[in-house]
């Protein structure tokens, strides 16, 4: 994983509440032994007509937001199945950042392990980033995560929490693997302490 | 010192010391499968990273596998390049896998134990939910996500919180015609299908105590769907003579070792769980669901209820769209509720006393003209064990289908699926929308429901059967 600092991205929004794995990628495309791939499914059914094409009334598909890789979306994010491929799916489609109330707990340990930063703010702090977001089309937000601090290119700022041991992977550029890692020698001790698991002599 | 329970001392001889946020658990075990570990094996080669304990791995293809003619092509390109990818990853990591022609292979929650692979007291993960099978041996087994299969593949470790408690006591005689099925369905039905989230459940209390293994692997392995993290039972007499002399055991005086070890794993008197349950079951009837969860279940003798007799908001409104899908009303008896296919199968219920109680009722009867009937064991050594005792002849001269062993209708991914709008009695574990196929209609039953089902062609009361070979429950069939 790349180390996450500090991320400047535009902005496009989704104002709805509890979207679902199920809407972020649908079943029929979960079907590939790759882990790639995935953004050109992502929110399938919603960009995409059942014809196959593009539906030009859904936000994603206006020209001005077609760069974007920052999503505010409403609370509940991310609800529904555990399935990491919709982790996969966002970010695989260009999402860095996603802004929102709330979000579902599986969902947030899944974006934890691959490099997918989620950023609650209160509902307050929503509506001024919609409304703002509104008045002027191409707007871009500055996360700057070693600080906890957003905030865009005229007055507007907030400050967020994320998660300590989230926070310390993604600054870091450590994976879960990486940060198990780094206690290698208490492995190696422990296995040496175990007694048999199994008879060795049949294989 | 303080007491502890079963789960207690399992965790705790298994967390590494470390500097490290979370506990950091070591796994003795890890059981992988054709359907989730291609995606695992793929990050785990763009990271460079290596299988650091292949010989604590073992692979099984049986999700997405052909359950007819295993020499013909398989239909389906997606489960071919699934199980190709399966076999490639082990060969090149060194990890022993049970392919589809090989004597051990079955369902990855099956052959564990049969192999003697589980054991008491150990940590045990796979990439699929019902991974809680397992805890019938009292070990601490639990289903895992794909970054974690890989974490898993790379460091034979998980970060992991401590979940907390639960104890389920079950007492009461099992009356004829209930199972461990029903057991388990009455036991989601009554706590809900999120009664159980956060916690390792314990089965425990005088009911548990006189269950075979199993019996006890269908409760651990439904405790799941309950929202529970894993389910556990002490393991005791009956544990380790069905262990004894397993492929992958201890023998001799490390049988003894392992046996005194595993002797001590129980919740000391006085151990305080975070919740407690108690189910008398002396009057309990056989179960069927109506609804699309495990939850939504009711006795074989009794009707539908109304979505109005449901007190919160959630569950009257989860009640009428259960209804609306499976195309049912309020008020209908249960055992008039006629089905299309039966599904005899999947890791909660494909062992040899299940394919037995199933083979006693199919006994001298004909599968219902409406009806395509499935027997689907859970691994060859069942498939094999079934056929020296003559049931797949019973199963056969009834009119149902044998079929070679794999997960099949359970996760309706091969080619075993039910048509739309199809109404299936099925001994698997779940009955959502979809999950046997698209707009096909789940009731989970009990193996001896199933097969009854299978030849009247209805949800039928079990109790009520003319057995033709004159023989119940778990008398010896031959
Ligand atoms: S039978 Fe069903 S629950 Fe069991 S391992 Fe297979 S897919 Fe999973």
């Amino acid at each position: 994983m790349k180390p996450f600092r500090k991320y400047t991205g535009s902005v496009v929004p989704l104002n709805k509440s509890n979207i679902d794995t199920d809407i972020i990628i649908p079943t029929e495309f979960l079907k590939r032994t790759e882990r790639t791939g995935y953004g050109q499914h992502m929110m399938y059914y919603w960009r995409f007509h059942e014809d196959g094409e593009p539906n030009d009334d859904f936000v994603l598909n206006n020209e001005t937001y077609k760069q974007a890789t920052i999503l505010l979306s409403g609370e509940n994010f991310g609800c529904g199945s555990s399935r990491e491929n919709a982790v996969w799916a966002l970010h695989d489609y260009g999402f860095q950042v996603i802004i929102a109330p709330s979000f579902a707990d599986i969902f947030k340990g899944n974006c934890s392990k691959n490099g997918l930063l989620l950023i609650e703010l209160d509902e307050a702090q929503m509506n001024e980033l919609f409304s703002r977001e509104k008045e002027n089309p191409a707007f871009s937000l500055h996360v700057d995560l070693e600080n906890q601090i957003i905030q865009d290119d005229s007055d507007w700022a907030a400050s967020f929490t994320v998660e300590p041991s989230t926070r310390h992977k993604f600054l870091h550029g450590l994976d879960d693997i990486d940060l198990t890692m780094t206690a290698e020698e208490d492995i190696l001790q422990f296995e040496k302490q175990r007694a048999f698991y199994m008879d060795p002599s049949v294989n | 010192m303080t007491p502890k329970t079963l789960f207690e001392k399992v965790w705790e001889k298994h967390v590494i010391d470390t500097s490290l946020d979370l506990p950091l658990l070591f796994i003795d075990l890890h059981l992988i499968h054709d359907v989730t570990s291609p995606q695992a094996f793929n990050l785990l080669k763009e990271q460079g990273r290596t299988v650091r304990r292949p010989d604590l791995t073992f692979a099984s293809a049986d999700h997405n596998v052909p359950t007819t003619d295993r020499n013909l092509e398989f239909k389906d390109l997606l489960a071919k390049k699934q199980v190709d990818a399966l076999i490639k990853n082990c060969k090149e990591f060194g990890v022993t896998v049970y392919d589809l022609d090989h004597p051990d292979n079955g369902i990855v929650h099956i052959i564990g134990p049969e192999l003697g692979l589980t054991t008491p007291g150990k940590t045990i993960v796979c990439g699929d939910s019902h991974t809680s099978t397992h805890g019938a041996f009292g070990a601490f087994a639990f289903g895992i996500g794909s970054s974690e299969i890989t974490h898993v593949l790379a460091t034979q470790t998980l970060p992991q919180a401590k979940p907390k408690t639960m104890n389920i006591q079950i007492d009461g005689e099992m009356p004829d015609g209930v199972s461990s099925k029903d057991i388990i369905l009455r036991i989601i039905g009554e706590i809900g299908t999120h009664g159980g989230v956060g916690h390792v459940v314990e089965f425990t209390g005088s009911t548990v105590k006189n269950m075979s293994m199993d019996e006890r692997m269908t409760i651990c392995n439904m405790v799941l769907e309950a929202g529970a993290r894993s389910g556990m039972i002490a393991p005791d007499e009956t544990t380790f003579a069905y262990l004894k002399n397993r492929k992958f055991v201890p023998k001799g005086e490390k049988w003894n070792e392992a046996v005194a070890e595993w002797s001590e794993l129980y919740s000391d008197p006085g151990a305080v769980y975070d919740k407690t349950v108690t189910i008398n079951i002396d009057n309990l009837a056989p179960q069927a669901t109506w609804g699309t969860n495990p939850g939504q279940v009711t006795s074989i003798d009794k009707t539908i209820p109304s979505p109005k007799s449901f007190t919160g908001s959630n569950e009257r409104t989860a009640a009428e769209s259960a209804l609306d899908y499976m195309d049912l009303n309020p008020a209908t008896n249960m055992n008039e509720i006629e089905i299309d296919r039966i599904f005899i199968g999947s890791c909660t219920n494909a062992r040899i006393e299940d394919l037995r109680l199933a083979a006693q009722v199919a006994y001298g009867h004909k599968v219902h003209n409406n009806v395509t009937a499935l027997v689907v064991p859970g691994s060859y050594h069942i498939k094999r064990r079934a056929e020296q005792e003559g049931l797949d002849k019973v199963f056969i001269d009834a009119g149902f289908e044998w079929r070679e062993p794999g997960c099949s209708m359970c996760p309706g991914m091969n080619p075993d699926i039910a048509n739309p709008g199809d109404r299936v009695a099925s001994t698997s574990n779940r009955n959502f929308e979809g999950r046997q196929g698209k707009g096909v209609r789940t009731h989970l039953v009990s193996p001896a429901m199933a097969a009854a089902a299978a030849i009247t062609g209805h949800l039928t009361d079990i109790r009520k059967w003319n057995y033709k070979g004159g023989l119940r429950k778990n008398e010896a069939f031959s």
